[in-house]
């Protein structure tokens, strides 16, 4: 019986090696997100529109991407790092240029984010923008309320004072595992410059860092959602667009768990997600293509519905839930904006003094 | 180890009737038998070790692939060796300048020790039992064993998260049965790594031990057992040590891959646990220091390929003395 299947499974090998012909008028288009992060239907929308079928395959953090691009071959026609880590990829010349020509719908961008992603790639000459957050306070309304007095936070007094993080302790706190989310937020707390690249001033972050670490449960930058939403935690510093779905899953769980998101008032990260195509990619028509439905109106703000984070593109504004529109924790307003920050990739010296800080930080030696 | 101690015994006598032609042939296809393990090792192990050796020399680099010198024989050979001469032991000294990485080695080492000897308790009865059991229900015991592999071990892994958590399966069966009254935290501690480790590598610990202890001759206990020797000490002067290859390779086989296990810890167990697998895993992925971490890699290596080769060394004298 095995041997059976082994003979027929052989067989339809040795088939498909013989019939390359047929298989290469399929168009195809690889493309590799952030898992959680697009609603599904508008794939099979993309598809029955255009014929070209997306292998779609997720990762969970940037590094992963990062190491695949750099080892060159990934395979993938369309990718979604970071900004500060998109910098440093097209450093390496791991994307292509875009070709605007194919590109109709960028004519729907959004200059106020189009602007800060030109830091990362100027001109914007090798990515569009998907998604972009914050990085700010996750919280369980009513457990803080218990613990500080409070229900509402607004500062990041509440992670970086010891005394209050103390209080929260037994509840339970989970911070992103994310140096380069984390320590410019340190930075940021301290009055320092949050891209510092100075040593002394990494050493203050660290020093910060250090005197909450007895209160922190866990470092981690996916499981904050689920245990925030379960009520396993009362506070998490991590991604706006997590919290929501914490939110969401709260409500849907109906077991009386609230969750809040704060963008603390002494200031925040702002980060972008930014598709891009790497130098390497077999289908490059296939993934401008895919680029630009992915900037048509209705498609991503189908995905901001979904995935409950502000995109890039302004001509989607008028297809975006009111309520998501209106939240100023997801599109802030004047104000707030003003005060985000943008975060600048390390260079090689300066990322080793993080990375060797962040593992005193989360493992203590 | 123990099948090429079997793939050496040939039966001499049926050797000796054959012609010396035939011997002569048989002699090939032993020497071509002999070589197919070494090309394997050669391409899977020599090979790509001298690439990471290669690679630990270099330097980083904003670039794809993100070190240099990149080897090509494209400048010719002169060329070729302008590129050797860049690689230098850098990155060797810097492992031994920061603290880190020596007590990541150490702890990983205590963290596979630790693992190693609690599965051999808890294996060697499992394959005691299997070994004693009738020969009609062994190869359902045996299927028994092997039967988790056929799931993901990542699936295996979480299912533990589900089971070891505060509100998990374990504490809600304890706390309803009355055992304990305060939900025990055992996910995200040293304990969790243990319990994975020891789950997980089980098989491999039984394995050898159930072919080393089937293979005993039961006789022997029965003699002991006639000449007044108490089960106790029957089980220590005959069958562990006439187990005892079994429960060498079961440690081997456990102890190797438990040094540099990544995924068990970074899912059971909590931020704290600096092994030499997230080591490498930072070094790689968040330094993006690909020569580091080959370097980190190569140093491992060397801690684990040493004692067992000293090991073998050992075993090989021992042998040649009992003869």
């Amino acid at each position: 019986m095995i041997r059976k299947a082994l003979w027929l499974s052989a067989t339809s090998v040795f088939l498909a090696l013989l019939t390359p012909a047929g298989h290469a008028e399929d168009r195809v288009v690889n493309v590799f997100n952030w898992s959680d992060y697009i609603d599904p239907t508008i794939i099979e929308d993309f598809t029955k529109k255009t014929g070209i079928k997306v292998v779609y395959d997720t990762f969970d953090s940037n590094e992963i991407l990062e190491t695949k691009l750099l080892a060159g071959g990934s395979g993938y026609d369309v990718v979604v790092p970071s900004g500060n880590f998109l910098a440093r990829q097209i450093q390496a010349g791991v994307f292509q240029k875009l070709d605007k020509s194919k590109l109709p719908n960028l004519s729907n961008m959004w200059d106020t984010v189009s602007e800060r992603t030109a830091k990362y790639d100027p001109g914007n000459e090798y990515s569009i923008n998907y998604m972009w957050g914050t990085v700010g306070l996750g919280y369980n309304i009513k457990k803080v309320q218990a613990a500080l007095g409070t229900d509402k936070i607004d500062s990041w007094d509440v992670f970086f004072n010891p005394d209050n993080l103390a209080k929260l302790k037994d509840c339970g706190v989970y911070v992103l595992d994310s140096p380069a989310d984390i320590i410019p937020a340190a930075l940021k707390y301290l009055g320092l410059d949050p891209n510092s690249t100075s040593p002394d001033e990494i050493a203050k972050a660290e020093e910060a860092l250090l005197k909450v670490r007895p209160y922190i449960r866990k470092f981690h930058s996916s499981e904050y959602i689920n245990a925030l939403a379960n009520g396993d935690i009362c506070l998490a510093v991590g991604w706006s667009g997590d919290v929501f779905q914490a939110r969401n899953r709260a409500v849907e769980a109906k077991q009386g768990v609230e969750i809040g998101y704060s963008v603390p008032k002494e200031g925040a990260q702002m980060w972008f997600d930014q598709m891009a195509i790497p130098a390497d990619a077999p289908h490059v028509a296939e993934a401008h293509e895919f680029l630009n439905y992915m900037m048509t109106p209705e498609v991503i703000a189908k995905s901001s519905n979904a995935v409950l984070y502000a995109n890039g593109n302004k001509a989607s504004q008028q297809f975006v839930d009111k309520a998501l529109l209106d939240d100023p924790a997801v599109y802030p307003d004047a104000a707030t904006l003003e005060k985000l920050y943008t975060v600048q990739p390390y260079d090689p010296k300066t990322q080793r003094v993080i990375t060797r800080t962040w593992t005193k930080i989360v493992t203590g030696q | 180890m123990s099948s090429a101690a079997t793939a050496e015994t040939t039966s001499p006598a049926a050797d000796a009737a054959k012609s010396p032609l035939a011997r002569l042939g048989s002699a090939f296809v032993n020497r071509l038998v002999i070589i197919v393990p070494y090309l394997w090792l050669l391409f899977f192990f020599l090979i790509p070790f001298v690439i990471v050796f290669k690679i630990s020399l270099s330097t980083t680099a904003i670039a794809m692939p993100p070190y240099t010198p990149v080897l090509d024989f494209s400048g010719g050979i002169s060329g070729f060796f302008g590129q050797l001469k860049q690689l230098g032991v850098d990155n060797y000294t810097w492992l031994t300048e920061d603290a880190l990485y020596f007590n990541a080695y150490v702890t990983s080492l205590i963290i596979a020790a630790i693992s190693t000897v609690l599965t051999l308790i808890v294996g060697y009865p499992i394959a005691y039992g299997m070994a004693r059991a009738p020969a009609t229900i062994r190869p359902t015991l045996l299927m028994l064993v092997i039967l988790p592999f056929w799931t993901s071990f990542l699936i295996r892994v979480y299912a533990w998260i589900g089971i070891l958590k505060p509100e998990g399966l374990l504490n809600q069966l304890l706390l309803a049965t009355g055992v304990i009254s305060q939900p025990l935290i055992i996910l995200n501690t040293y304990t969790a790594i243990f319990i994975g480790i020891v789950y997980s590598y089980l098989p491999f610990m039984v394995l050898p031990l159930y072919s080393s202890l089937e293979k005993m001759d039961y006789s022997l206990i029965e003699a002991a057992k006639d000449l007044g020797c108490p089960p106790t000490s029957a089980f220590w002067k005959i069958t562990f040590p006439l187990s005892l290859p079994g429960v060498i390779a079961g440690c081997l086989l456990v102890f190797i891959p438990a040094v540099g296990e990544f995924v068990i810890p970074d899912l059971l167990g909590g931020s704290q646990t600096l092994m030499i697998g997230k080591t490498l895993w930072n070094e790689f992925f968040a330094n993006r220091d690909w020569p580091v971490s080959s370097a980190v890699a190569v140093i491992l290596l060397l801690l684990l390929i040493v004692p067992i080769m000293l090991f073998q060394q050992a075993q090989a004298r021992a042998q040649e003395q009992g003869r």
